[in-house]
């Protein structure tokens, strides 16, 4: 069995308690946040087992190298707390259930992965992935079951993520270009936490696109537009990436337009919250979030994760904003979707 | 040549009338599971003048006469039992009136609920009527028929109830006038405050005579259309749910569904909700009210609401074809249903009972639950699908169907549009005076039993 890496010393030595204090979901003194932590540490009941809306956001706010948001979920898992409604928990770990109907492309060393998201395929394709060919992978079977860490239920992750790897394992690739935010978290945050190890080299497809600018510069129209950046709950397992957006939003001619909720600050699409903490909870997050976009003066939203695509589009044309993925971004930027007026 | 073919070309034209091979074939069967029997002659009329002259012929020759809209009952209700015509309606398909203001419109006997949603849409931006999740094809006259159900049902009732006045041939050849059609020029009651005698047509499946007009009531449509999905594992909740949502009284359609199948929908119950607005805040503010009405159980993890941003272009379709992708499950695309009208308390009884039946003759299942009047009553679908080129499979499908129209009626529900032997085993279950006044109805109605012969067929 896999056993969550959290060293409680380093938190009882902690002189921030960050993790907690930053938490924008709930209020904490200092000490109050680390005296939590502590309960969370002992075992007990507290309030963070019930409140948090599960952002991911304390995972990247703890410096220590500690994984607050993991011992948050085992714990709820252990006093049987649900996060989510039970059906609605169970409905996510019935829908991702691997049942042989993965769908596997020409697997060369380098294989990029589509995770479980049907929107992937589509944008896994023309110039910037032409090399990769038909290296694909999609389906649950290689999905990162990240998800069910919203639910509580880290039994699920702890089954299925060796699983996943093997199933990398046995098609023998040697990198693997993660096209959901998530499943690169996955790899380079839960894996190791809980000490399984990953057979391949996992990489960030922000960290591929950048690259393939680069070799395609002159093909590269400026968009001249101003846009922001839609920061997923995954995102926090992976901080080490966020500089990418700015990067490769130089590159092709996007101005990243600063705001509030953005950075460590960024709220998340609220289809979680959604479910945890109710529609009053989740309305407030996208109101104040699009409101924000609106206030900055973005024309464009730009999502990293499909999933928070789904959710807010429909949303943030409402308030006169131009939903697009990062990689339909740089696809327009090589001429390759137009750019609607 | 033929001579009631003959008389049949001198009413309708001859490429409106058929006894060739092809039609027959074509005309003795339906897409359920009943057995096919052929008719000796298709017509197709254009007029109420042709109509009445076909129902004359077949008096005079005593040859029963069946009407059919697009034959999707799927209980065999146009399957002619005992040959004779086959009445295709479909080429009376005009739009006569619309009443804007009265909000109701007149459409011949064989006007399609497409035909109807597309013209609306087009001319009429403000009104809608309660189209049913039935294919597009599918006729308005035999709807009501048949007591159907549609979008606005959970908040007006059946669309039969939605009726404002008909024009029918009777079985005798006269054509009659019903609700306030009879008296003046409008169409804006079926009956009341005369008596009501839409009542001797709906619900008689084509026995009592042929609807060649029919006035419906129109609704206003909103700007906007939404839904949301609220999930519980938990069949003894379902009624309670209902109960509190349709209390908001803010909700347009409430359906419940369960199915085993993709795994996403295995184990829950779905309560699907449709809200309309004018404006982002009406929708919002009736969201929030449901939310509200809900808290209880959201707060106990016992329901929630699920995800559905993915699925909803499927679920805002009018009609939902989904509907019809459930037929190809076990492939080869037939699917046939008992849905009886009952009471929503009993919603916990006929879900166990869909999964034993489908388990005891292993079938695929699908259950879903319409909401009548705002929770008055529910259209229980106990649903089986089955490949058409497997007779044994079908053969399950059928007895399945049969039980659970058993069932249904066993625990006081009532029979939608029952095939001859539930409409046999509803009849036993009557009230012999009841019986009695159906029968004497009928007799008077159709002293020659021509119509639909075979179908509420009091002994
Ligand atoms: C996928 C699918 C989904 C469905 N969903 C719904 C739904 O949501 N709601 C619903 O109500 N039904 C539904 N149905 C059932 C059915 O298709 C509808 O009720 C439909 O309205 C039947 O119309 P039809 O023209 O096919 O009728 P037919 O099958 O042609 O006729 C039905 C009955 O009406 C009689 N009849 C036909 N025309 C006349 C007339 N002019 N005068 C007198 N009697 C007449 C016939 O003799 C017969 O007894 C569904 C069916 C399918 C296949
Ligand atoms: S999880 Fe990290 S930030 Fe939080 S108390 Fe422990 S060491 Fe400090
Ligand atoms: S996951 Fe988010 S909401 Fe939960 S404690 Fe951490 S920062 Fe707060």
């Amino acid at each position: 069995m896999y056993d969550l890496k959290h060293d409680e010393k380093v938190c009882a030595t902690c002189p921030s308690a960050d993790c907690l204090l930053k938490c924008q979901y709930m209020e904490f003194e200092q000490d109050e946040a680390h005296e939590e932590m502590m309960k969370l540490i002992r075992g007990e009941d507290c309030r963070v087992l019930h409140e948090c809306i599960t952002c991911y956001g304390c995972e990247e706010y703890c410096r220590r190298g500690n994984h607050p948001f993991y011992l948050i979920c085992e714990r709820r898992e252990e006093m049987g707390i649900l996060t989510a409604p039970r059906p609605i928990t169970n409905q996510w770990i019935n829908m991702t259930q691997m049942q042989g109907k993965q769908k596997v492309g020409a697997v060369k060393e380098r294989v990029m992965s589509f995770c479980f998201l049907p929107q992937l395929p589509l944008m896994g394709s023309g110039e910037i992935f032409k090399d990769l060919g038909w290296s694909f992978v999609f389906g649950a079977e290689f999905m990162c079951p990240a998800v069910h860490t919203h639910f509580a239920k880290m039994s699920v992750v702890k089954e299925r993520l060796p699983q996943v790897l093997e199933n990398f394992s046995e098609l023998g690739v040697k990198e693997v270009i993660c096209m959901h935010d998530e499943c690169y978290g996955t790899y380079t945050s839960i894996a190791p936490a809980y000490g399984m190890e990953v057979p391949f080299r996992p990489i960030h497809y922000m960290d591929y696109l950048y690259d393939r600018l680069e070799e395609l510069r002159d093909r590269i129209r400026l968009l001249n537009i101003r846009a922001v950046y839609q920061r997923p709950c995954s995102s926090r397992l992976s901080p080490q990436k966020l500089h990418r957006v700015g990067e490769i939003f130089r590159m092709i001619g996007v101005e990243l337009v600063e705001r509030e909720y953005q950075g460590e600050n960024a709220l998340c699409c609220g289809e979680i919250p959604r479910a945890i903490a109710g529609f009053r909870a989740a309305s407030d997050i996208q109101r104040r979030n699009i409101q924000d976009m609106v206030d900055a003066g973005a024309q464009y939203c730009v999502f990293n994760c499909p999933a928070c695509q789904t959710t807010l589009s429909e949303r943030v044309v409402k308030f006169g904003l131009k939903p697009v993925h990062l990689i339909e971004l740089c696809k327009m930027a090589l001429g390759e979707i137009e750019m609607e007026d | 040549m033929d001579r009631i073919l003959q008389s049949l070309i001198d009413i309708v034209g001859e490429k409106a009338v058929s006894n060739h091979a092809e039609e027959i074939w074509y005309y003795a069967r339906d897409p359920g599971v009943m057995p096919p029997h052929e008719p000796d002659y298709v017509v197709a009329p254009r007029t109420t003048e042709e109509v009445q002259r076909i129902v004359q012929l077949a008096n005079r020759e005593r040859i029963p006469i069946v009407p059919m809209g697009n034959g999707m009952a799927l209980t065999g209700l146009v399957i002619p039992l005992k040959g004779g015509i086959v009445l295709d309606m479909k080429r009376m398909d005009r739009i006569l009136e619309v009443n804007e203001r009265g909000r109701y419109v007149i459409v011949e006997g064989g006007t399609s609920q497409g035909k109807l949603k597309s013209y609306l849409e087009d001319h009429y931006p403000h009104l809608r009527h309660s189209i049913p999740d039935a294919p597009a094809a599918t006729t308005i006259a035999a709807n009501v028929a048949i007591h159907g159900q549609g979008r606005l049902t959970q908040q007006y009732g059946f669309n039969s109830d939605m009726v404002t006045g008909l024009e029918v041939v009777l079985p005798t050849g006269e054509v009659c006038r019903i609700g306030s059609c009879s008296m003046g020029p409008y169409w804006f009651s079926k009956g009341p405050t005369l008596p009501d005698l839409s009542g001797l047509f709906l619900g008689w499946l084509g026995t009592t005579g042929i609807i060649t007009k029919v006035g419906i009531r129109l609704y206003p449509r909103k700007k906007m259309r939404d839904v949301e999905i609220f999930v519980t594992d938990r069949d003894d909740l379902v009624a309670d749910i209902v109960y509190r949502v349709t209390h908001t009284e803010m909700v347009e359609d409430i359906t419940v569904w369960f199915q085993p199948k993709p795994l996403m929908f295995k184990d829950n119950n779905h309560i699907t909700i449709y809200l309309t607005g004018d404006t982002d805040e009406e929708l919002e503010f009736k969201r929030l009210m449901i939310w509200d009405a809900l808290r209880e159980f959201i707060d106990s993890k016992d329901g929630g609401f699920m995800s559905v941003q993915p699925l909803k272009p499927m679920l805002l379709e009018m009609p939902q074809r989904g509907i019809a992708a459930f037929a190809d499950v076990p492939k080869g695309g037939g699917f046939e249903y008992s849905g009886p009208i009952t009471l929503v308390d009993q919603y916990p009884m006929y879900a166990e009972k869909v999964k034993q039946l489908a388990s005891k003759y292993n079938v695929v299942y699908a259950g879903t639950a319409r909401i009548i009047s705002g929770g008055h009553a529910m259209m229980f679908g106990i649903s089986f699908a089955f490949n058409r080129a497997d007779p044994d499979m079908i053969d399950r499908v059928r007895r399945a169907v049969h039980e659970a129209t058993e069932f249904a009626l066993d625990l006081g529900g009532i029979p939608w549009k029952p095939n001859i032997h539930e409409q046999k085993l509803a009849m036993e279950r009557m009230d012999p005076n009841t019986l009695r006044l159906m029968k004497m109805i009928k007799q008077n109605l159709d002293p020659q039993g021509i119509m639909n012969p075979g179908n509420w067929e009091v002994g």
